[in-house]
């Protein structure tokens, strides 16, 4: 019987290694699978390169994750906040490399991975100081530029719902990075608000198939007060 | 001469949205639009994070965490609205599919680069969002700004002096002081806040102008 349920987050992570590149699901606070994070922190997990949107915020998931200087190299879009002081201190100490993605090209980098796509080329960021250096294309009237897949090693996200074979709904924008960082990883983790029994999903709802998951951590309600 | 303030502003780009586009406003001042759009026009806005059809911000205790636009405050969704993940969402956005960007911006030149994401200084921690898919992607870029720094110097430039998020990319301009097109040719001025003559608008502004032909 397949089972891909865990009975902790501790033990979904038991064997991610130091120097593993990990996906993190999330776009802010929405997605961010904070229960797994913790584990990556308890685990003592360092030398990780990391890929997110955000580069933490204020002092839990991801920054806290920085904070214990965990993180070797982050690529991401959106790294400075008015509330990403941790990230900004390593970033100024020169204690963190920053590989700074256009938010569109983070995303089919991340799809392309998943779908063994050996590189694109965007028109995205053409001409601009984050295409420096890189190859360049003029198809039909436009420019574009050669973006290489970004493969991870593990990949942890929140979904609101799976059930045993790792089938897994969403909920509203916290869907954000998780489907496509789900199928870029060797390794998916999903925590979870609930599971259920196989065939209680609606297969014409199931956003993620259980063939990109591959442990899944019931969590319960993690959502915070409202703000 | 009478300056346009933040509201006004939105409100002159409002007037020329469409019912039925598709739109992404960017975070700050161009997010004020939403609120100018007349009651009763359909029009489809779409946040980089995985939604479209945008509702207004919820009710004080009605906030939902899992439920944010892409400058992370709480919105909600309309009848209607859909939820995707971010390549899709990206996809939207380069696939050439939304009507209208709408961004702020530090500076614009008249060929139309648009220049918003960096200040390029030592000590600024780059970030870029989705800025670039934007600049490239939408069918019309409109930037909202202001149109001199507190210095007092024009943000319409020959060529920007700021790293560029895109190149020619940029198709009308929206300050507190006029709306500009951006054309082959040149900047063409749309409209002059009242009290404000071309030539006053000129003076001003750091490139050539050229009178539009219907422009009073």
């Amino acid at each position: 019987m397949i089972n891909k349920i865990l009975e902790s987050a501790e033990a979904a992570l038991a064997d991610l290694p130091d120097g593993a590149t990990v996906m993190i699901g999330g776009f802010g606070n929405a997605g961010m699978p904070a229960a797994l994070i913790e584990a990556l922190i308890a685990r003592g997990s360092r030398e990780l390169t990391i890929v997110n949107n955000n580069a933490g915020n204020g002092d839990t998931g991801l920054a806290a994750l920085m904070k214990a200087k965990r993180v070797r190299k982050i690529l991401c879009s959106f790294p400075r906040q008015a509330d990403s002081w941790h990230f900004d201190a390593l970033y100024r100490a020169g204690e963190i490399e920053l590989e700074l993605v256009p938010q569109g090209t983070l995303a089919e980098r991340i799809r392309a991975a998943g779908a063994g796509i050996g590189a694109f080329f965007t028109p995205t960021a053409f001409g601009t100081d984050l295409a420096k250096g890189k190859e360049t294309r003029r198809i039909g009237d436009r420019d574009y530029v050669l973006e290489y897949p970004i493969h991870a090693d593990y990949a942890l996200i929140k979904a609101d719902r799976a059930d045993r074979w790792g089938n897994l709904v969403y909920r509203k924008t916290a869907r954000n990075f998780a489907p496509i960082m789900a199928a870029a990883a060797r390794c998916t983790v999903a925590q979870v608000r609930e599971t259920v029994e196989l065939g209680a999903l609606d297969p014409e709802t199931v956003v993620t198939p259980g063939i990109f998951v591959k442990r899944i951590v019931r969590t319960g309600a993690t959502l915070r007060k409202a703000a | 001469m009478k300056k346009l303030d933040r509201n006004q502003m939105a409100a002159r780009v409002a007037r020329d949205i469409p019912e039925g586009s598709y739109v992404n406003l960017g975070i700050g001042l161009p997010t004020l639009v939403a609120d100018h759009l007349p009651r009763g026009r359909e029009v489809i806005l779409h946040s980089e994070n995985g939604v479209l059809g945008v509702g207004p911000r919820p009710a004080a205790g009605q906030e939902d965490e899992d439920l944010i636009n892409a400058g992370k405050e709480p919105v909600t969704l309309l009848a209607g609205g859909a939820y995707f993940h971010h390549a899709d969402s990206f996809a939207m956005i380069r696939g050439r599919h939304l009507d209208f960007a709408i961004l702020g911006a530090f500076q614009v030149s008249a060929s139309g680069d648009l220049a918003n994401w960096h200040t390029g200084g030592a000590d600024a921690i780059p970030a870029v969002g989705g800025a670039m898919d934007l600049a490239v992607g939408a069918k019309k870029v409109l930037v909202m700004m202001e149109h001199l720094t507190k210095k007092g110097e024009s943000k319409i430039v020959e060529r920007c002096t700021y790293p560029i998020t895109g190149a020619r990319c940029v198709n009308r301009i929206y300050t507190d002081l006029a709306v500009l097109d951006v054309k082959p040719d040149g900047l063409h001025v749309v409209d002059r806040v009242e009290g404000l003559s071309f030539e006053e608008l000129q003076r001003l502004t750091g490139v050539p102008l050229k009178k539009l032909a219907t422009a009073a």
